[in-house]
């Protein structure tokens, strides 16, 4: 194994040409354990923790964009969290503050679980992935950047550098199940975006199918049946159709975390609580 | 496929100590503990869910057992030995063995670390800012109790010292 700690994104774009098989490294929570159990020996680990423009974010009327490698613990409170609570809010149900010091939504982005708590949000704020190479910056909607489990479009000379969203007004929340409340990996969680810039609902499902799942029939529903340039009706009938609509939507497994039957229970739940919790 | 050693340097509580004759895949917590000498982190989940080898990496508390140890050239890292520089505990330390928060021990580098952290950031934290600091340092002894009475003295000392 060789390790380069590039100090500039150039450097490490350059660097991933000369080792096309090397292993991108940023806050190391989940390479390194694949190291320490000897389950992974990348011949070449290319290290990005030391560059400085990756752990830098901005956020400003034309929207907001964050580097790669700005830690967790960053978003969960101060500006970032202000202007995306629901990032702030799956932020502080990631790991321990140890995991949330060191983890990073590139690192999320890269490694592509289901589960990763980061993912439902950008699903949901319909943000793009900017990803560079030699060949210039390429930027993806995240729908079709994740493809499978452990899958995404990444090209192999690819470095991911920064997510962008669009400025949203209104409610957003995120909201997750797991086997206890603090240090947990995800069973089912639920991203809800309302944002009366574009009159729209978002939702999007994490751990509950290959890649994170829009509730495209249950947005389309919902938008036939409220104004969603104004705050959404307290209405409970209308919460829980809605939920049904999103749990549908879920493709959850059976697996040695929890079923699917409760997987896509919780969804339901999830989906009226954050549609509820939006009109007050 | 050919493991590399090499030869880099950490600064580790203010020195500079050179790591020699290395697996460049080491984590940070066994360079510390077997290339250093330091046995102050312990290991014992190495997957960044006990906390008992958290340090202060660029002044973040982080599991050491998921830095990728040659990754961490140039930072400033500090450990619990760096935390009583002179063989004297720091009265975190102090309060820890005064309120019995110390059983077994072995976790109790990794949470003098943390309190450390938390206490720098956040000089009179609530109750509830205490336990989720120290949610990511798992003590099987003590049931906490003792670690927080620990925690609330050093605050109420350190304010008093200020006042």
């Amino acid at each position: 194994m060789t390790v380069h700690v590039p100090t500039s994104l150039d450097e490490a774009v350059q660097l991933l040409v000369a080792n096309p098989t090397a292993r991108l490294l940023s806050g190391g929570t989940d390479t390194m354990v694949e190291v320490n159990f000897n389950r992974t020996k990348p011949e070449a680990v290319i290290a990005l923790r030391r560059i400085p423009s990756l752990r830098e974010y901005s956020i400003g009327p034309d929207g907001i964009v964050i580097g790669a490698g700005v830690p967790y613990a960053s978003m969960e409170t101060g500006p970032l969290a202000q202007a995306l609570p629901a990032l702030a809010a799956a932020a502080r149900t990631v790991g321990s503050p140890q995991i949330r010091a060191a983890g990073t939504l590139g690192g999320n982005l890269g490694t592509c679980s289901p589960a990763g708590d980061g993912l439902p949000v950008l699903s949901a704020l319909n943000a793009s992935i900017n990803l560079r190479s030699p060949r210039g910056t390429r930027t993806v909607p995240f729908a079709e950047f994740m493809t499978g489990v452990k899958r995404n479009s990444r090209a192999t000379d690819e470095i991911i550098e920064s997510v962008s969203v669009a400025p949203t007004t209104g409610f957003q929340d995120y909201a997750k199940v797991g086997v206890r409340n603090a240090m947990v990996i995800s069973v089912a969680s639920v991203c809800f975006v309302h944002d009366r810039n574009t009159s729209s609902v978002r939702v999007a499902l994490g751990a509950v199918g290959p890649t994170i799942i829009r509730a495209r029939e249950a947005e389309d529903w919902l938008a036939g049946r409220v104004d969603a340039s104004k705050q959404l009706p307290p209405d409970g009938a209308l919460a829980t159709e809605f939920a049904r609509l999103v749990a549908s939507a879920a493709r959850p497994i059976d697996d040695h975390r929890s079923t699917a039957a409760y997987r896509r229970h919780a969804i339901e739940v999830l989906a009226r609580r954050l549609y509820l919790r939006s009109t007050t | 496929m050919t493991d590399t050693t090499s030869f880099y340097e950490l600064t580790v509580n203010g020195s500079h100590r050179e790591v020699r004759d290395s697996w460049i895949g080491e984590s940070l917590l066994y360079v510390l503990r077997e290339r250093l000498g330091l046995m102050g982190s312990k290991g014992a989940c190495e997957q960044g869910e006990c906390g008992s080898c958290t340090v202060l990496l660029d002044g973040d508390a982080v599991c050491s057992c998921l830095v990728l140890s040659a990754s961490a050239v140039g930072s400033n890292i500090v450990t619990v030995e760096g935390l009583a520089p002179n063989g004297e505990p720091s009265d975190v330390q102090r309060a820890f063995v005064d309120h019995g928060a110390v059983q077994c021990g072995f976790c109790t580098p990794g949470l003098i670390v943390a309190v450390h952290h938390l206490l720098e950031h956040n000089p009179d934290p609530s109750m509830i800012e205490v336990k989720e600091a120290l949610s990511g340092n798992i003590c099987r002894c003590t049931g906490y109790g003792r670690i927080f009475a620990a925690v609330e003295t050093v605050v109420a000392v350190r304010k008093g010292a200020g006042s």
